[in-house]
């Protein structure tokens, strides 16, 4: 790895960054679109790691909250609907020096691109994933999602949805190689911004599921758990979440729960009612998948060239073969 | 524990290290085909394939072709499950699997009557049957032998009992797992292989394991060659072509993947597929060794965006797959068009559409390659026609894709895939890697689409690269990769993705044309069926016919100088793999008839009537089926039935 003594002269010289070197252009998602609060969670996150803008890459899908990388003054990818994992994998793959978040929807996630969110967790590559879950279709207007509330009535299910909803936190606990996974809402600023860069600090997937208001198409669904704190369960562990003498008196529902604790974990993400709120599982020492691949070298065109001739020779038929064993004529 | 060497396991046999005939006439032939089938699992591909480098270090061309059945453990002794290999051997360079087989080593009769029922055995074929069925404890197989085999001799082909089974038990009690070696060696005897070359080759194929298996595999070599001396009645010779410069012997797919190694991509994410996938199996067998990663996706969708996030990365990488998988992965594709985000696609084509004929060869994508992906998708589309342009194909395919910020699409086929033909060892050349990728800090003001007004190129940003941030989107956006709802920056965009295929255009040499520049037809190709039409254009010139031919190599776009070619023949042809109304059929007009895609492609860009003709019979098309056609076409319309 020749380049670490140029990195290293590089960050001598590195600026402090502020927020604003984050920040581009104004968000065009609806006003109380709980989108906005992580996206200014994340931006106070960048400022306060002193992330490279430059070396920053933020993946989405398609959806509301895939426009997020628009919105941030570093490198990011819109790609398609369901393939932000896939190709933030392939980023990661080719240049492990990078930092890369993924911002997808449930319905991105947890519908189109379900397979490739149960193959992403199994390769665990460092990489922290958001998933902005509000329980519906919003930029197409109002269809059900996988983690829609049965009931949820939407443009395709005018009569209320017909099934459970799926959930986002056992699914992913039921995944092998699962390394970090986590739970937060977007009307707890303070909390939210915790958990990510608790997340961003894993080393691996780290998955937070955040529950997000959608004021336009889902107005009030939240509304019973906003207006009761008790109804929300703040999970603590030695480590884990900073949570203040503020935040504690109104949030009194508290669990001490040990993070290693992968049966309790899966315990506690299947409850809907109260939220659970922090650090479900994290387990710091499964592989990640670029490591595994010893992803990263930089080659020299003779590496190339001494490999491929190796390769030439295991096929080559050389001359001298064959002018020694030519048959006298009949 | 066998304490001998691999060495000493192939020293020469005093007793048969000299081929020189006793006492039979070795006939010249300046060709030959010969086949070996048997139920899968009983060593015909190994045989086949150990018989073609044999052939190909005695200095005699060689194409071979696999005898696949679709499925891994297809019952025994079944008509549909004959597996194998299908050799030509040449005295020159063998360009094509050719017509019809002349020689058959059958382990069985129901594999052998698949070949005879496909019609891949000329009519006076000379056939060496497996005899052991005749005493079948199984009446029934018994009797089943005993027809069909008296029924080919009636048929007029010159069958001879074996008892290769017999012959092989007296060295081997599993005479199933050696019999394809008593075969090569009584094949050696046959063609005048020498025998020394054989033991060698033996040694190579077994390289890794025990000497005793070496050497009892070379006992069975020895044993099957005894045996043709003594009791077959002929022997050939084609005499070999010395080459002077070290020669390649590997199939197309193998060839594919040495190309990934030579053009300095790191990254290939596949899925797997028949019949791409030995791609990736080899590959993933070297990739590493050359600080390369294949990466197995969960699915064909991921595989491509995988290898899309990685060359936006910067590293250029690669996607392998086949027209299943493919279609899976079409807008994947479109997403890197409208990022410009070079890629490259190998799509080994099969039978279609859906599931289709994995194993079969067909020409079935080109249109879809040119134009799949919803929207103005353009794309470069490249086919090699012979295993050496496998290998450069990809290396030119890296370049174009990282010199243009496109995809390009490479289309070989299942024939390719898995015919072996030697070519010139390619000498290593620094100027296939692309340049190490800019990574210069972008100046203010920088914009990551800064598109040249004339051949829509621009320089991409990548990241790490301080200053050229960016959001790359798959929305329409402006030369900032802002968002675009606007009808003039979408319409510019569009204009600017579509003006590097013609800037690519510009560069492309008009492909040499095979014969006169000028006559009375002229036969157009891509892809696989080169080696086949060159050959039956020869044919036909050698007759006094004025046919030439033209292979195109560049499909999107077309390379510049074809109109002007096409223009100075009477009449223009395609002969593809893949469906085209037979005009001759009873529902069948000028108003509904159906062309092949190449036919299509000229007829609408150079407004010439190209006619065509194609089959899709999953089999490699012949040079006499290719001579048949042209004939017929070139009789004055009246007399054409």
């Amino acid at each position: 790895m020749t380049g670490h003594a140029t990195e290293c002269l590089l960050r001598m010289f590195d600026q402090h960054h502020e927020l604003e070197d984050y920040q581009s252009g104004v968000p065009r998602w609806c006003t109380g679109c709980g989108d906005n609060a992580i996206l200014a969670a994340v931006q106070r996150l960048c400022r306060d790691e002193d992330l490279r803008p430059e070396k920053t890459v933020f993946v989405s899908g398609i959806g509301c909250s895939s426009r997020f990388p628009h919105y941030m003054k570093t490198y990011g990818f819109h790609g398609i609907h369901g393939r932000a994992l896939p190709v933030a994998e392939g980023i990661k793959m080719a240049r492990p020096d990078l930092n890369v978040f993924v911002n997808t929807g449930d319905g991105d996630c947890c519908s189109i691109g379900a397979a490739h969110w149960i193959h992403a967790i199994r390769y665990n590559m460092n990489m922290t994933v958001m998933l902005h879950d509000n329980q519906i279709y919003g930029l197409t207007k109002k269809q059900a999602s996988p983690t829609s509330p049965r009931g949820t009535k939407s443009n395709t299910t005018p009569r209320g949805s017909y099934l459970e909803a799926l959930q986002p936190l056992t699914v992913t606990l039921g995944v092998q190689n699962v390394s970090f996974v986590a739970q937060a809402v977007d009307w707890i600023p303070e909390v939210l911004y915790d958990i990510i860069a608790k997340a961003y600090r894993h080393k691996g997937l780290s998955f937070v599921r955040i529950i997000q208001r959608c004021p336009e198409w889902l107005p009030n669904v939240f509304e019973p758990w906003m207006q009761d704190p008790l109804r929300t369960m703040l999970l603590t562990h030695e480590g884990g979440l900073t949570i203040s003498p503020n935040l504690s008196k109104i949030y009194k529902t508290q669990e001490r729960h040990d993070p290693s604790n992968i049966n309790r974990a899966r315990e506690i993400a299947s409850l809907q009612d109260p939220i659970p709120i922090g650090i479900l599982y994290h387990n710091p020492d499964v592989p990640c998948y670029e490591e595994l691949r010893d992803a990263g070298h930089r080659r020299s065109a003779r590496y190339i060239k001494v490999g491929l001739d190796a390769e030439f020779d295991k096929f080559t038929i050389w001359p001298q073969d064959a002018d020694s064993n030519i048959q006298p004529s009949a | 524990m066998n304490e001998m060497t691999a060495e000493a396991a192939v020293k020469p046999h005093p007793r048969t290290s000299k081929s020189a005939p006793t006492g039979k006439t070795a006939v010249t032939l300046s060709e030959h085909i010969v086949e070996i089938v048997s139920d899968s699992g009983e060593g015909a591909q190994r045989c086949g394939q150990s018989l073609a480098a044999i052939a190909a270090r005695m200095g005699n061309g060689v194409w071979t072709v696999e005898i696949i059945p679709a499925e891994i453990r297809p019952p025994a002794r079944s008509v549909a499950g004959g597996s194998g290999n299908r050799i030509r051997l040449g005295s020159g360079r063998v360009t094509n699997g050719g017509n019809e087989t002349d020689l058959v080593i059958a382990f069985n009769e129901q594999v052998l009557l698949g070949r005879v029922r496909n019609g891949e055995l000329k009519a006076n074929c000379t056939i060496l049957l497996e005899s052991m069925w005749r005493e079948s404890t199984d009446k029934s197989i018994a009797a089943t032998y005993v027809q069909t085999h008296d029924q080919l001799v009636a048929a007029g082909y010159k069958v001879i009992e074996t008892p290769m089974e017999r012959e092989c038990r007296t060295i081997v009690a599993d005479a199933r797992r050696g019999k394809n070696m008593f075969a090569l060696g009584m094949l050696c005897n046959i063609y005048s292989f020498d025998l020394q070359i054989a033991r060698e080759q033996i040694a190579r194929t077994f390289g890794k394991k025990d000497a005793s298996v070496i050497e009892s595999n070379v006992k069975l070599l020895n044993a099957g060659y005894d045996w043709a001396e003594k009791n077959l009645e002929f022997k050939y010779r084609i005499p070999a072509t010395r080459s002077t410069e070290p020669q390649i012997v590997t199939d197309g797919n193998t060839a594919l993947a040495l190309g990934v190694l030579a053009s300095g991509m790191e990254i290939c994410a596949m899925y797997p597929i028949t019949p791409a996938t030995s791609v990736s199996h080899y590959l993933s067998s070297v990739f590493e060794k050359v600080g390369g990663i294949v990466h197995q996706a969960e699915d064909e969708i991921a595989a491509c965006t995988f290898a899309i996030g990685a060359s936006y990365a910067g590293k250029c990488a690669v996607t392998v797959t086949s027209g299943p998988g493919y279609s899976l992965k079409q807008e994947a594709i479109g997403l890197a068009v409208m990022g410009e985000i070079p890629l490259v696609v190998i799509n080994v084509q099969r039978g279609g559409p859906s599931t289709g004929q994995p194993t079969k060869v067909h020409q079935g994508d080109l249109m879809t390659a040119i134009f799949g992906s919803h929207g103005d998708a353009p794309k470069v589309v490249m086919a090699p026609g012979t295993i050496e342009d496998c290998f450069y194909s990809v290396v030119t395919a890296r370049k174009i894709a990282e010199t243009f910020n496109m995809v390009v699409v490479i289309l070989s086929d299942a024939s390719l895939a898995s015919s072996q033909q030697p070519f010139t060892r390619p000498q290593f050349s620094e100027a296939w890697l692309a340049p190490p990728v800019d990574q210069s800090e972008v100046p203010e003001g920088g914009k990551p689409y800064d598109w040249n007004p004339t051949t829509g190129l621009a320089r991409r940003f990548i990241p790490g690269q301080p200053g050229g941030m960016h959001t790359l989107t798959g929305l329409a956006h402006d030369d900032q990769s802002h968002v675009a709802y606007d009808p003039d920056t979408n319409e510019s965009s569009i204009r600017a993705r579509s003006h590097k295929l013609a800037a690519l255009q510009k560069t492309l040499a008009t492909p040499p044309i095979f014969g006169d520049e000028k006559g009375d037809l002229l036969v157009i190709g891509w892809g696989s069926t080169k080696g086949a039409i060159e050959e039956a254009v020869t044919h036909l010139r050698a007759k006094g016919h004025k046919v030439s031919s033209l292979h195109l190599t560049f499909l999107q776009p077309m390379a510049p100088g074809i109109e002007e070619i096409m223009r100075r023949f009477k009449k223009v042809i395609t002969i593809e793999g893949n469906w085209s109304d037979d005009p001759n059929d009873e529902i069948i007009d000028p108003s509904n008839r159906r062309y092949s895609a190449l036919a299509i492609l000229l007829r609408s860009r150079y407004l010439i009537d190209v006619d065509c003709w194609s089959e899709v019979r999953g089999q490699p098309i012949k040079p006499s089926t290719i001579e048949r056609i042209v004939l017929e076409k070139l009789k004055p319309r009246e007399a054409q039935s």
